[in-house]
């Protein structure tokens, strides 16, 4: 690693050269959610020296019976101008690691279980980069108990609502790029309001900071509009859900571990091992890549979500696709997982994917033949005898607890914690009455 | 960086964009009294001077600078075609001189040459509208700050300090991040593409990318 020594030295003068006002540390809690605390520049020094000590019983998965404070320590690397601060009161962002008093890392802390799922990955010569395709809704407002109003269809004959969210998107574009989130490609998704962007790949660490970064901008471009934007997975009956179908790579040696132009398709023996330990796990890292209740109501409802644990090279309907790459592009060589949903903790999500995959070539997994059925289509999808993904949260979470592997990949703290909390949603959930109940009985029961 | 002397006011308007864009500081002075008043402490990092229809103020002022302690500080002449023969009798005056009406990219190539390379400043690394302080860590581009990473100011500072020279992803690896950074030679691209990102579509395309090679800021040069 390279020393943290100048990256700090960098910090602090750019600090005082650009007069920043406020620096913003920021974390995730075990679900996800950004948290963040705000620093003067004068403590700043202090907290690269020392860390900031707060207590961590307030956030989700964070507290433990013994000991409640904990230390976050700013990652010098992940230091950006926010470029939505006044230009009168610059502000800036940086991640932090979450340490123990003691200095060791704290096992509640996201950041720090992905983290060492890249190392782990790293000792045996990989670097995990990931290019997601986040999918999000824009609607008039976020209040839960009135409908949902989109905006494209709001209004039919006003031309210009349709406008709005293309340009809510060019903004939140150009605020990503200032932010070192460079974009792919974005465009309107099938459904009204829904639309996407497709962040460029780099390494899983990087891009979980990038996607937690990118949630917040989204949503606060919506929110400097009066609107309201969300990543929850399925927020429609009537139309499709939001996913996160993540591009995969591992690279050894600064080249595309994937690819061999000998193999067949030139996808190389680590990439069928990676695939085939993805698929031999998929059902018992469910309950991380799709963490809520309603994520399992996207998965459910087919369209380009996936239903079956299963792999081809060019079929939208598997949970692992390989897309074909440009011949002469051999770095490109990728997997796409179609499971994962934007409403996930990323930190955690790509330790369990990555954890999986790389279990597969630490053991040699043998891969399947990869599935040319249709799995949108049922009747397909039960002749060709491939199995389901959780249908539930409850199932998933069942996958989840018999797993070593997730229990692993997570470390003790988080896994006993998610399950407990998951667990809590879902009982809360099974004992209310629902809307399409009322509908459905009481008219004849 | 200290600043260019410009010679009459009435020059300015467009030796200043000139001097804008290769991000270059300058001030107007009319006589040697002006210079001297408004000089910078460490002395002009340059001066242009119009031979205007007062021939010889302009050559007094050109004595001027250099009769300053300064000798390095470079003197560029301007000149129309009808006025070039006065240079003649006064080649000790300057270093280089561009005819008038000038052609801006001329202008620009012919003080790059003289006053940026060696304006003494081993603080600025300039390039066109980039320009780096090694000593603050701060980046402009069309004098506007570049908000930039550590790492993305690293690998800027490093292709700029050689602009033309092309750098495969392993020396940029081995001399940006330092050999042992688990990224991989990916982590160049990744940044690369950020990099490229803020400098703004306007700007991307000052660093290119050299097929199969690596990668380059501005021009190939001839050699």
């Amino acid at each position: 690693m390279v020393s943290m020594q100048p990256q700090q030295d960098y910090v602090l003068r750019t600090v005082e050269e650009r007069g920043v006002r406020l620096i913003r540390l920021w974390f995730t809690d075990v679900l996800g959610r950004l948290k963040s605390v705000a620093i003067s520049p004068a403590e700043m020094e202090k907290v690269f020296e020392e860390g900031l000590q707060f207590d961590g019983s307030s956030i989700d998965g964070f507290s433990r019976v013994q000991e409640s404070d904990v230390l976050a320590r700013p990652d010098a690397s992940t230091f950006e101008l926010l470029p939505w601060a006044r230009d009168d009161e610059p502000s800036a962002l940086m991640f932090c690691d979450i340490e123990q008093l003691d200095g060791e890392p704290f096992a509640g802390d996201p950041r720090q279980v992905l983290r060492r799922n890249m190392r782990k990955a790293h000792d045996a010569g990989f670097t995990f980069f990931c290019a997601p395709e986040m999918e999000y809704f824009y609607f008039r407002d976020g209040d839960p108990s009135a409908p949902l109003e989109v905006l494209d269809t709001a209004s039919y004959f006003d031309l210009t609502t349709a406008d709005i969210g293309t340009d809510l998107r060019k903004t939140t574009l150009h605020m990503l790029e200032a932010l070192s989130i460079p974009v792919e490609y974005s465009f309107h998704e099938d459904s009204p309001s829904q639309h996407e962007i497709d962040l460029q790949y780099t390494e899983a660490l990087a891009m979980a900071d990038s996607i937690t970064t990118m949630r917040l901008v989204v949503k606060k471009v919506a929110q400097d509009r009066d609107l309201y934007a969300t990543f929850m997975p399925k927020p429609l009956d009537a139309m499709q859900g939001s996913g996160m179908h993540t591009h995969m790579s591992l690279w050894k040696d600064g080249s595309n571990a994937f690819h061999d132009p000998d193999a067949e398709y030139g996808l190389s023996t680590t990439a069928h091992q990676f695939i085939a330990g993805i698929m031999a796990h998929a059902r018992e890292i469910t309950a991380v890549t799709n963490q809520l209740i309603n994520s399992y109501k996207r998965l459910n409802d087919g369209h380009e979500a996936p239903r079956y644990v299963s792999w081809a090279r060019n079929n939208q309907s598997t949970l692992v696709r390989v897309p074909v790459t440009k011949s002469n592009k051999p770095e490109g060589t990728r997997i796409e997982y179609r499971a994962v949903d934007p409403a996930c903790n990323p930190y955690l999500a790509y330790s369990v994917i990555l954890a999986a995959g790389m279990k597969g070539i630490e053991e040699g997994y043998d891969l399947q033949p990869e599935t040319r059925a249709n799995l949108f289509d049922r009747n397909e999808a039960s002749s060709a005898g491939v199995a389901t993904l959780p249908r539930s949260l409850d199932e998933a979470l069942d996958e989840m607890e018999a797993s070593e592997l997730v229990r692993e990949a997570l470390g003790e703290h988080i896994f006993e914690w998610f399950l407990r909390n998951r667990r809590a949603e879902w009982d809360d959930y099974a004992r209310r009455v629902t809307q399409f109940e009322l509908d459905r009985y009481l008219p004849h029961w | 960086m200290t600043s260019v002397l410009v010679h009459p006011q009435g020059a300015a308007t467009a030796v200043a964009k000139v001097l804008d864009l290769l991000g270059a500081s300058w001030k107007t002075v009319d006589d040697t009294t002006e210079a001297a008043g408004s000089e910078p402490s460490g002395g002009w990092a340059g001066a242009i001077v119009a031979v205007d229809d007062d021939p010889e103020r302009a050559f007094e002022l050109a004595r001027w600078v250099r009769s300053r302690e300064q000798a390095t500080t470079s003197i560029l002449m301007l000149v129309s075609a009808e006025l070039l023969p006065e240079l003649g009798d006064h080649t000790t005056l300057f270093d280089d001189f561009c005819l008038t009406p000038f052609h801006p990219a001329e202008l620009e190539a012919r003080l790059d040459h003289l006053l940026i390379r060696s304006d003494g400043d081993d603080a600025i690394i300039t390039y066109g509208p980039l320009s780096l302080n090694v000593e603050t860590y701060q980046a402009m581009i069309d004098r506007r700050p570049l908000d930039l990473t550590y790492m993305e100011y690293e690998l800027l500072r490093y292709l700029t300090a050689s602009p033309g020279k092309v750098f495969s992803r392993e020396i940029l690896l081995s001399e940006v991040w330092g050999y042992d950074y688990y990224g991989g030679a990916r982590t160049v691209d990744v940044h690369i593409r950020r990099l490229r990102s803020k400098l703004g579509e306007e700007h991307a395309n000052l660093i290119s990318t050299v097929r199969s090679v690596g990668y380059r800021l501005g021009q190939a040069k001839w050699t």
